[in-house]
């Protein structure tokens, strides 16, 4: 068995305190269960800082860390806190850069979850920082991607949005990318989508449809791949971009730059367009199996 | 509660407890400031200058004051930042520069008159965000200090409306908790562009600041009552001081509605002049008002 997601971000995490004279921030670390395990069990003294709870405070506190050249790490527990915290990260540190020549790197960890949280907490909520300039994002779900999107960090001097899921923390394996060349579509799953999709593509199958799937880790930049446009390309009825935030806040966005790549239509699905609310049946999750082979059907039936 | 006036917190003698040196050398910023903002508003008038302008013009005691007796080693402000870019040493030609658009300033244009930045004398810019810079600077002084072994000074100004927004409210609080090295410092010259403070809100920044554990003071801008208590300050810190001012223009550009609620310049001469500091005073002011003038000539 593998290191898992949430071991291989706590060695990370220790290893910037112990090495790099770096620092970790965010709000109740210390807390049962350390952030999912993901948080080393240290002291403030070795460089745990314990944040106030004034959100917007703390991202502009962050930032001038992040300027004073210590590369902090910033924990926000939940995804939906990024519309307090984001403001003074997308507009100072990000921009500091070209404003002044004077950068400020921040590792954003940017936690998501789904289910039974309420209307703002939960889902993924990368929208909000990809519409402004200077700021790489990434989705990693497995112990690999999540080291290559730290070593991207620490080899750059840049804002860093890692929009994490919880439901990647205990994976030890990575996934593997599937590409046939007589699929129906192929499908571009973000962050925890991947883990739906693949249920999908099982149940697809089983009537005789053929999807791909081509995992999707950095969101912004977006480069699609040659693989992701050969895929795409040769599905018969294009791609289909699952998101776990609403459409219009990033997905669309893929979208939009990959169909001007390619010759066929990229469709997205991403969270209904309503407030979610707690209890079960009011609940707006992610796109589930079901919803997928529902809206894969529905694209290919209008051709 | 103590009203807003040109005295207020101000001690009769407190100019003789410094010494002719001290004096002279804040009334040498004030006018360089002074004429340097001059000269700015001629070439705003112009219409050399394309982009917002905010001039400090009637508020310059404060910067000149405080640069004489507090020497922080990072300074943090927001739009109406020259005076303190002057008072503490900044290149008063890349100053220009900027403001006249050029890459040759001290941001290369990028920042203009709101923004501006200097690493050489450890000023950090603004983004525009009002008030930003309280929560940025207590940030970076806890990146400096923290596991180093430095334990470096800052400086971070914000005018009486974004001392308002509830994160530099709540950065106090944190700052206090953390014992950040920083001398928090409120220009207050009443307005919010031209919205008053009473209709805005009924409680004092310095009350509030001392609520979270600051030192606090709610004073005038007398440059030696400034220079008084921020030395004292300067061994208590963190520490609060809402001092009032007399803006002269308007929030941005260079139009006026009057004459300010006080003169600040004439004031000071006067007190220049019962320490028997005229002479020297007015050669200062003639040195620098004729250096100024050259250096934008040359622009």
């Amino acid at each position: 068995m593998g290191e898992k997601v949430s071991d291989t971000i706590k060695r990370i995490s220790r290893e910037h305190l112990t090495k790099h004279n770096g620092l970790i921030l965010g709000q109740c670390l210390t807390a049962v269960g350390w952030v999912g395990g993901t948080v080393p069990e240290m002291k403030e003294e070795e460089g745990i800082v314990e944040l106030s709870m004034s959100d917007v405070l703390n991202g502009y506190f962050v930032t001038g860390i992040a300027r004073a050249g210590r590369r902090p790490i910033y924990v926000v527990r939940y995804q939906g806190f990024q519309w307090f915290n984001s403001i003074g990260l997308i507009n100072y540190a990000a921009k500091s850069k070209d404003l002044w020549e004077a950068p400020c790197p921040t590792f954003i960890r940017s936690i998501a979850m789904d289910g039974g949280i309420g209307p703002v907490a939960s889902g993924t909520h990368h929208g909000i920082y990809a519409r402004m300039p200077g700021i790489p994002i990434a989705a990693p779900m497995t112990p690999k991607e999540y080291e290559s999107v730290w070593d991207y960090f620490m080899s750059h001097d840049d804002v860093v949005l890692c929009s994490e899921h919880r439901r990647s923390f205990g994976i030890d394996y990575e996934f593997e990318d599937t590409i046939k060349n007589d699929a129906d579509i192929t499908l571009l799953p973000i962050s925890s989508t991947r883990l739906n999709a693949i249920e999908a593509v099982k149940n697809l199958e089983k009537e005789g449809i053929t999807c791909n799937i081509n995992n999707v880790l950095w969101l912004k930049p977006f480069n699609p791949s040659d693989k992701m446009i050969y895929s795409v390309n040769n599905s018969k009825y294009g791609g289909l971009f699952l998101d776990g935030e609403h459409e219009n806040g990033l997905a669309k966005c893929l979208a939009f730059d990959l169909m001007h790549k390619i010759e066929k239509k990229i469709h997205v699905l991403g969270l209904e367009e309503r407030t979610a609310g707690f209890s079960p049946h009011l609940d707006n999750l992610p796109p589930s199996a079901g919803k997928i082979e529902k809206k894969v059907k529905e694209i290919m039936s209008k051709g | 509660m103590r009203q807003r006036s040109s005295s207020l917190g101000q001690a009769y003698d407190v100019s003789e407890m410094f010494s002719k040196e001290q004096s002279l050398e804040m009334f040498e910023k004030l006018c360089r400031i002074r004429y340097f903002e001059l000269n700015v508003k001629e070439a705003y008038d112009q219409k050399k200058i394309k982009a917002p302008i905010y001039l400090s013009i009637g508020q310059e005691a404060v910067p000149a004051a405080l640069s004489t007796v507090y020497k922080p080693d990072s300074k943090f402000t927001q739009h109406r930042g020259h005076g303190y870019y002057i008072a503490y040493g900044g290149d008063l030609e890349a100053l220009a520069d900027e403001l006249l658009h050029k890459p040759t300033g001290c941001a290369k244009g990028m920042a203009g008159s709101a923004s501006i930045h200097s690493p050489k004398i450890g000023m950090i810019g603004h983004d525009g965000h009002m008030g930003s810079e309280v929560p940025i600077g207590v940030g970076y002084l806890f990146g400096r200090n923290f596991k180093t072994g430095l334990n470096e000074k800052g400086l971070i100004v914000v005018g009486d409306a974004a001392a308002e927004e509830d994160y530099v409210l709540a950065t106090y609080g944190y700052a206090s908790k953390k014992n950040i090295q920083c001398l928090f410092v409120c220009e207050d010259n009443n307005l919010s562009i031209l919205t008053k403070v009473e209709a805005r809100r009924n409680w004092k920044t310095s009350n509030v600041a001392r609520s979270f554990g600051l030192e606090s003071i709610d004073i005038t801008d007398d440059p030696w009552t400034i220079m008084y208590y921020a030395k004292e300050f300067d061994k208590k810190l963190p520490a609060f001081m809402n001092i009032h001012v007399a803006r002269a223009v308007w929030h941005a550009g260079t139009g006026n509605d009057g004459p300010p609620e006080w003169d600040r310049f004439s004031l000071i001469r006067e007190e220049l002049e019962r320490l028997e500091l005229k002479k020297e005073s007015d050669e200062i002011e003639a040195r620098e008002k004729n250096e100024i003038s050259e250096l934008w000539k040359r622009l």
